[in-house]
């Protein structure tokens, strides 16, 4: 007679989570790569004049011709979402981008020099930490003409302390690893293990730092743009759509606050699923198990 | 000669591990350093590979007392060791096929032009065959990986070699082998031999002389006074 076995729940368990794993992977890099083909592809075939408004088509609801509606002074929200999430998405990467580098070489330096350098350069991050980071953001924005790169530096200069700080301590761990004596004793110098043996052990939570970034970066645009300290009033911008729809959401006009508000939340759900999904490739107990 | 003289170390000053140690290695002789576990030896070691710095004493080199210790150490006074650890794990960068493993000193000396030649001399020395040379350290087993990891202290053809406790991870079998490497290795080229550890039988049966820890650190001054 046979005899059949059946799994264990662990097991059961495992499977059942590895296969919400993946649908979540693939669904938020679904939802990204459509979100990023329209950014790219929209503007090239559907022209945006920035200025040019329509009074006597103002706040029309969703309809076929303006699927999204218009805003209050008759442009097409469905356009302006996307020429809105491109400036976003722009912001974020960029800023992300330029975040992690300048933190992924702060904190490499300061761990791999230790000693007096070390405490130096953390002091300095405790000393920018201890400023609150939307207030030195408007501050540096403040500085300049409403435009996208400064908004890209002030993001970007704003958000480096936490990778360093990660950076830091991942080299930390790693320096007395007896692999890095073992490369000492081999002729290398502090730079070849920096880059050879340091560099790529922390790549991948610095990636994954920088992923988690994007999101933030493409809120901290919008509450810049939100603040009028963004973008110029005329351009789209997701910050700027939603600070202007708030008086006809008083109206009942639902439309100029709710599709700029999606394009805001969708995007950052499907970079967080991605970036889920990295941080479960990360840890080793899971690396295994995954079918990825 | 590798002289180790007064040798003070530790890893806080006020209570050095090391105190007042010395030790000389003579070319082509196999030193065995016998110890229990915390009682120094690794520190010692270390200090020996230029690996760690002393609170006090001189490390002499051939004749050449070393001015610098871990990156401050001239690159030829460094290359002069090959250094194989206890735990091979920890011993090699996770992210390295074997063969770049091996090679990485030459590579990091300027020499890529060798890698090939001494990956053929090296890998059948050590016993590694077949597709080993491209697995990463997890791929491998503890003695797959010791075993890479002496063909990485061997590929510079380093004068000194300083075995910390290099066998205790292992069978008995792989432990014969790599005696038996790095003995003909000595034989051949005149190295120095350092070899930590805890089993009496082993560096009796491996090395020239055989040291206790004990007898290392100098008699008390007045061993009298109350």
């Amino acid at each position: 007679m046979a005899s059949t076995t059946a799994p264990a729940p662990r097991a059961r368990a495992r499977r059942a989570a590895g296969a919400r794993h993946t649908l979540r992977l693939r669904a938020s890099a679904a939802v990204l790569a459509a979100l990023v083909l329209a950014v790219l592809l929209v503007p090239l075939l559907f022209p945006l004049d920035q200025q040019a408004v329509d009074l006597a088509g103002k706040l029309r609801p969703p309809s076929a011709a303006h699927p999204f509606g218009t805003d209050e002074v008759g442009r097409d929200l469905l356009l302006r979402c996307v020429y809105g999430l491109r400036v976003s998405l722009l912001v974020g990467v960029v800023a992300a981008l330029t975040a992690t580098v300048a933190g992924t070489a702060v904190g490499a330096l300061a761990g791999a020099l230790g000693g007096a350098a070390d405490r130096t350069v953390m002091r300095l991050v405790d000393l920018f930490s201890s400023v609150p980071h939307l207030l030195l953001g408007i501050f540096i924005v403040a500085m300049f003409r409403p435009g996208v790169w400064p908004v890209i530096l002030s993001v970007a200069l704003t958000h480096w302390l936490s990778t360093a700080r990660i950076v830091r301590a991942e080299v930390l761990s790693l320096r007395s690893r007896p692999y890095l004596d073992a490369a000492l004793t081999g002729g290398a110098s502090r730079w070849r293990i920096t880059v050879r043996h340091l560099l790529p052990a922390v790549l991948p939570q610095a990636g994954l730092a920088a992923v988690l970034m994007v999101p933030h970066a493409i809120w901290h645009e919008s509450a810049l743009s939100f603040l009028g300290l963004g973008l110029p009033a005329h351009e789209a911008s997701l910050g700027i759509m939603a600070n202007a729809a708030r008086s006809s959401l008083l109206a009942g006009d639902w439309w100029p606050t709710l599709f700029p508000g999606l394009f805001l939340i969708v995007p950052t759900l499907a970079v967080a699923g991605l970036a889920g999904a990295w941080r479960e490739r990360l840890n080793p107990r899971r690396r295994s198990e995954l079918t990825l | 000669m590798l002289e180790l003289r007064d040798i003070i170390a530790g890893y806080d000053r006020r209570t050095p591990v090391l105190r007042g140690v010395s030790l000389t290695l003579a070319p082509g002789e196999a030193v065995g350093l016998l110890g229990p576990s915390g009682c120094g030896k690794s520190t010692l070691a270390r200090v020996a590979a230029l690996l760690h710095r002393p609170d006090a004493g001189t490390v002499v080199l051939d004749g050449t007392p070393a001015r610098g210790w871990r990156h401050r150490a001239p690159r030829a006074q460094r290359t002069a060791f090959g250094v194989l650890f206890q735990q091979p794990r920890l011993s090699a960068d996770p992210r390295l096929r074997l063969a770049d493993l091996i090679a990485e000193p030459l590579r990091a000396t300027g020499r890529p032009a060798e890698v090939a030649s001494r990956l053929d001399e090296l890998a059948p020395l050590v016993g590694l065959g077949g597709d080993l040379l491209t697995r990463r350290p997890h791929e491998v087993s503890d003695g797959q990986l010791q075993r890479a990891c002496l063909a990485r202290a061997l590929v510079l053809r380093p004068r000194w070699l300083i075995c910390d406790e290099m066998t205790a991870m292992l069978d008995a079998s792989t432990t014969a082998a790599l005696v038996a490497v790095v003995e003909t290795y000595r034989r051949e080229t005149g190295a120095g031999v350092l070899a930590v550890g805890h089993d009496r039988t082993l560096l009796h049966r491996w090395c020239d002389r055989t040291v206790h820890w004990t007898d290392l650190a100098p008699a008390p001054a007045n061993p009298g006074a109350a």
